[in-house]
């Protein structure tokens, strides 16, 4: 038997690291710009409304629905040989912004069907996952 | 000032295309750019301008060595994978168009045979790749694969878009990869051959997904003053244009994630070469995988979104076809070699050389790039 290999591990960029130590206190946190109100995701340095560079942190609700999703067949990484055949979901959430996770259904997803977020347990971050509404 | 017509493609060079080349990515870029000088009929030393592609082979100061060139006038790299080479080509436009360079180089060589270099591990080295790399890559989202299959996904679910629509494209890459000894692929494929082909990430199946492959490949870009007295008939760049598609870094969260650069790109490229889709005799498609080549033709025009399943269900893309696409087997067939190979092959048709492939009487044709999320660049040429 070969040794395990653990999937990658997530490197967080200073500019999103508020983003993994919310998923880490359950929340699903996203950047507000400070002088506009803009939400935007994924974490950047500036607004791209207004250009600010002032941001506060804001958790949003998980729920959306299905933008598209794929089936991996075949593992380009060795630690997630055990998962296949595993399914992502883009999701459109309601808030706006788009969300990519892995799939709980037992069912193939049907693009526009509601959807809610879970977080799974794991190390060192929750997975982001996403489950029938 | 317009650059229409100020510039040909005066040189083209390539390696063998191969899997497992002793060689490394420099000498095999170096073997292609000594060609592409070569079948140009200029001195190597002659070439004022280098555009290397990638950052993984040589650099300007490789090329200066090797060459003996003693008055470089410009370089500069291009970050934006298999878009780079047709990008690279509007640089070396403009370049020779402005009198800042007599012959530019545009040169690539890649070696990914070794597990280390494969896509899946490769990507997440690269800066264009640091939200998928810090966002999805931990969720399993690896490579290009599984990265593009969503906005297919979406297309097909949007449009009607089929696996035989991607498997017409698959058969006629490799239909044509046949008819070239320089491509990797040597066996037919049906379209149930396509559609038995085992699953990767789906949409996707084995024969939707490009090559991996190693070699070189290289091309000259001359000041078209300059190319009157050079070996070949001159290949004229009539229309070149480059496009980024809205939230490049993330398909994620990419407004209409099947939209592309190329849809930007495309109208800007036609204006300037003066022609419509309907004028095209030939179309060199960058086909990492098959899907791409759909959708760009519905970018480009040549059909409306959405119907580029259809569009090419009746063989157009095949040899005797109303548009004869990928001429050399493509990504899909021949080689991986960032579509330069496809500027290489675009230019071999239209001087008359596309030997068993040659499409009678080819007179203007256009060559795609696509790179890493979704840049595009297009390059419309006409022959002399």
């Amino acid at each position: 038997m070969s040794e395990r290999v653990p999937p990658p591990v997530p490197v967080p960029s200073a500019v999103a690291l508020p983003y993994s130590e919310g998923l880490q206190r359950g929340e699903f946190c996203v950047q507000r710009c400070a002088a506009c109100g803009t939400l935007r995701h994924y974490p950047r340095l500036l607004c791209r409304e207004c250009f600010s560079d002032t941001v506060e942190w804001q958790a949003i609700s998980g729920d959306g629905h299905i933008h598209s999703y794929t089936v991996a067949h075949y593992a380009y990484h060795p630690g997630f040989a055990e998962d296949l055949p595993y399914t992502l979901v883009t999701i459109e959430l309601t808030v706006g912004l788009r969300a990519l996770g892995r799939w709980l259904g037992d069912a193939v997803p049907q693009i526009g069907a509601p959807v809610r977020m879970v977080l799974v347990p794991g190390e060192p971050y929750p997975r982001l996952s996403f489950a029938p509404a | 000032m317009s650059i229409a017509d100020k510039a040909c493609v005066t040189g083209i060079g390539e390696t063998a295309y191969v899997r497992g080349s002793p060689k490394s990515a420099f000498e095999l870029q170096l073997e292609a750019a000594r060609r592409a000088a070569e079948d140009a009929g200029i001195s190597p030393r002659d070439i004022d301008g280098v555009i290397p592609i990638g950052v993984v082979s040589g650099i300007a100061e490789d090329f200066i060595d090797n060459f003996g060139i003693t008055d470089l006038r410009f370089s500069a790299l291009i970050p934006h994978g298999g878009a780079s080479p047709t990008m690279a080509l509007q640089s070396a436009t403009a370049l020779v168009a402005a009198g800042i360079c007599n012959h530019v180089l545009i040169a690539f060589g890649r070696n990914v045979s070794a597990a280390a270099s494969k896509a899946g591990a490769r990507i997440h080295q690269m800066p264009q790749f640091h939200y998928v790399t810090e966002f999805e890559y931990p969720l399993g989202n690896c490579a290009p694969a599984q990265i593009y299959a969503p906005m297919a996904m979406r297309h097909m679910q949007l449009y009607g878009t089929t696996v035989e629509h991607f498997g017409e494209v698959a058969v006629a890459c490799r239909e044509h990869a046949l008819l070239n000894d320089n491509a990797i692929m040597k066996k037919p494929i049906t379209l149930e051959d396509h559609r038995n082909s085992r699953l990767i990430a789906e949409p996707f199946r084995l024969l939707d997904c490009s090559l991996e492959s190693d070699g070189g490949a290289a091309v000259i870009v001359s000041a078209a003053e300059r190319a009157k007295d050079l070996r070949h008939r001159r290949v004229f760049i009539s229309g070149v244009a480059v496009g980024h598609p809205d939230s490049p870094a993330s398909i994620t969260q990419r407004p209409d994630m099947t939209s592309l650069g190329l849809g930007k790109a495309a109208p800007r490229a036609f204006r300037m070469a003066g022609v419509t889709p309907a004028d095209i005799q030939v179309a060199e498609i960058y086909d990492c995988f098959t899907y791409a080549v759909i959708r760009q033709l519905e970018d480009m025009g040549f059909c409306a979104k959405g119907e580029g399943g259809p569009f090419v269900a009746d063989g157009k893309l095949r040899l005797g076809g109303a548009l004869p696409t990928n001429t050399h087997g493509g990504l899909l067939s021949q080689a991986h070699i960032w579509g330069l190979n496809h500027i290489v092959e675009l230019v071999r048709q239209l001087r008359g050389h596309g030997g068993r492939a040659q499409v009678p009487g080819a007179e203007l044709g256009l060559v795609t790039g696509y790179g890493d999320l979704g840049d595009g660049a297009i390059a419309i040429m006409r022959r002399e």
